[in-house]
């Protein structure tokens, strides 16, 4: 299945991460978003405000961001592809929502454009700050997948592929953009539509009588039915069994929840994108994402000017984690260096994946601006000693 | 011969709209709910709504389990997000007839905010309120519909914070149908419900019902049957009364009847208008509002 021209914007653009997020999401056949307000994160829907009504559907400014990662997902079991666009605060709200969407397997797309927190933070300025809360945030057990571009280009082809993992999976997807990425402009190249291929909703083809809304019938993934369709078929954030209906039993709980969880973390190897370089033969590697990995670059630069053997890792996907990866790569260096904005939240993954093989060596920045390649340098430097 | 002359026994017309495999439900013997269930059920049959294309949205709380217990695509979503839930669902898909179903609580007091937006915006919903002024499920705490001098679970010496006037918001925040019944007035509650069903826009039905395990008995007003009697004896029918002038007191008159009925473009078709004047040509229209087809051909 490939996407429909109409919403393809084919051709060489010079765009900001923010404007390629939304072509990105037209590309994908998104047809719906809600939204609120929040900087740095509104240009996404003010694009989309401006090309939906020629492309054909709608945009609707909801009263806040509870409302906006609801109404979204009304959207989607009532047929469209849909996203909602927030940062920091809004995120903080949204929570609530992404429990539902995981719970309920409503594949749909969070984008959260990251600035300074916590609570109002830095509005205006960059932070890598949610990236244990959009694996966290809402309550319970459940698993997400999180995506990290670090440049314009990526932030349109990783929002096709959020919407094409959301899909495959029925999972929440979350790109996690930070306000640099968001705001910085360079060239992207949006594809002709015939070549950008896109994963079709897991519709079911069996008729209303036989259709069970939560049946994974084996796999992990189930089918399913959208509103108005005559499948009479009941959607609750409830504990509920392959019906849809509510129960409340530890044998339901533990039958759903562990599914909802290893539909991604089982799935792992098929979903994880990551970047490696020079990392065979590497004594340090740095292990970065978004921005920072653009940043690390440069001191990763500097330390091959000085002979030093460093290697780059860049997560593209940072949830599901690359465990087995970081876990292998961790058995050959001295040390995996983790620069990113914010006071160590990736790097306790990383070090959780070393499992003691190596030294896991974080470069914490509070946000505001990106790092100084030269502290990253110096923590290369410092673990080769 | 029909199955009941066969078989002797009464048909009843409400269970081809029920997941009879739900059964028994949750509700309390002498609350109200399920009697609001029984009018929607024959709004449904008087109104000859086209089954297919009906949704019923519910939020959280005793009220938030009629979408469960309803044989139709129905969605439990969570606490106060039934509206917007809602919003999406027809925006997305004009042609679907949306309902929300769910409790003073949930839709006045977390939703409260989402329940004014979309009445402003005349999004085309109708939204059932079923108010038994208290959290139900979680024990009969006061709610912002509880009149003053209420003995709650968290309001153990009175309440004594002003109520909403849910009929007085609505009507403020620009609900094209307001209307309010009590669970004694089956019939006119019924009908209220078919005359939202054939209205364009944002309607709001108030339905005043007992809850006798938490409110009822706690202030010592006896049981579900009490209740009735005092709605039959306390209800004053005052269609088109000014809503400012309709609040409920703990044992007061209960003005019931239909308060608004008044037209106004939806959002819809407000959108659609300003595209066109804005974009002209440029505009694709994947609407398809003529199509809407609430009613059974």
């Amino acid at each position: 299945m490939h996407a429909e021209p109409a919403g393809v914007l084919t051709g060489v653009h010079f765009m900001d991460g923010d404007h390629a997020c939304c072509e990105g999401c037209l590309a994908a056949g998104a047809r719906f978003s809600a939204g609120y307000p929040i900087t740095p994160s509104t240009e996404v829907v003010e694009r989309f405000a401006a090309r939906i009504p020629t492309i054909g559907g709608t945009f609707i400014q909801m009263e806040d961001e509870l409302a906006a990662s609801i109404a979204v997902q009304g959207a989607v079991w009532a047929g469209a592809k849909a996203f909602t666009v927030t940062s920091g605060p809004g995120f903080s709200l949204m929570m609530e929502h992404i429990g539902f969407a995981a719970m309920t397997e409503t594949p749909c797309v969070f984008i959260d454009v990251q600035r300074g927190g916590p609570s109002t933070g830095l509005p205006t300025l960059p932070a890598q700050g949610d990236m244990m809360q959009c694996r966290w945030g809402s309550h319970g057990d459940y698993a997400i997948i999180a995506l990290c571009p670090n440049s314009p280009q990526e932030c349109f082809d990783l929002t096709v592929k959020a919407f094409n993992l959301a899909e495959k999976y029925r999972v929440p997807v979350m790109l996690m953009l930070d306000e640099v990425v968001g705001h910085m402009t360079e060239k992207v190249v949006i594809p002709p539509a015939e070549a950008i291929a896109l994963e079709p909703r897991r519709l079911t083809t069996k008729p209303p009588g036989e259709f069970k809304p939560y049946a994974a019938d084996g796999g992990m993934v189930p089918e399913m039915a959208h509103a108005g369709e005559g499948y009479n078929f009941h959607v609750t954030g409830l504990t509920h069994d392959e019906r849809g209906y509510p129960n409340m039993t530890p044998k339901a709980q533990g039958l759903l929840v562990t599914r909802l969880k290893d539909k991604i973390c089982k799935n792992a190897g098929q979903i994880v994108e990551f970047e490696a370089e020079g990392c065979e033969g590497a004594e340090a590697v740095v292990v970065s994402y978004g921005i920072t990995s653009r940043v690390a670059q440069r001191a990763i630069d500097l330390a091959r000017q000085k002979g030093l053997k460093a290697g780059r890792f860049r997560l593209i996907t940072a949830w599901p984690f690359p465990v087995k990866e970081i876990c292998r790569l961790a058995g050959q260096v001295k040390a995996l260096i983790v620069p990113e904005l914010n006071l160590g939240q990736m790097s306790l993954e990383v070090e959780r994946c070393a499992a003691g093989q190596c030294r896991t060596v974080s470069v914490p920045h509070a946000g505001g601006s990106v790092h100084d390649p030269g502290d990253i340098l110096a923590a290369i430097e410092e673990a080769m000693r | 011969m029909s199955t009941a002359e066969q078989t002797g026994c009464a048909i009843n017309l409400v269970e081809p709209f029920l997941r009879m495999d739900r059964m028994p439900h949750i509700w309390c013997p002498g609350c109200g709910i399920g009697t609001t269930v029984n009018c929607f059920a024959r709004a449904l049959l008087d109104s000859r709504v086209n089954m297919k294309n009906l949704v019923v949205v519910s939020g959280i709380g005793c009220t938030g389990r009629v979408a469960g217990y309803l044989k139709v695509d129905s969605f439990h979503t969570t606490h106060g997000r039934a509206i917007p839930f809602a919003t999406g669902l027809k925006l997305a898909n004009p042609k679907l007839n949306v309902v929300v179903y769910s409790g003073d609580g949930d839709l006045a007091a977390i939703g409260g905010n989402h329940l004014i937006h979309a009445a402003r915006r005349n999004v085309d919903l109708k939204v059932i309120c079923v108010n038994n002024l208290i959290y139900g499920m979680t024990g009969g705490q006061s709610a912002p519909t509880t009149p003053g001098n209420v003995i709650t679970s968290t309001s153990p010496y009175g309440s004594f914070d002003p109520s909403f006037n849910l009929a007085h918001l609505m009507d403020a925040a620009g609900a094209v149908y307001v209307a309010r019944w009590t669970v004694f007035h089956v019939k006119q509650l019924a009908r209220s419900m078919s005359e939202a069903f054939a209205k364009t826009g944002f309607s709001f039905i108030e339905v005043i019902s007992p809850c006798p395990t938490l409110y009822q008995r706690r202030n010592r007003m006896g049981d579900g049957l009490s209740a009735l009697q005092y709605y039959k004896q306390a209800s004053r029918v005052k269609h088109g009364a000014p809503t400012g002038e309709v609040g409920l007191t703990k044992s007061g008159e209960i003005a019931v009847g239909k308060f608004i009925d008044r037209v106004r473009p939806d959002y819809l078709e407000l959108m659609r208008a300003q595209m066109q004047e804005s974009l002209g040509e440029r505009y694709v229209d994947t609407l398809d509002l003529e199509e809407c087809q609430c009613q059974e051909e």
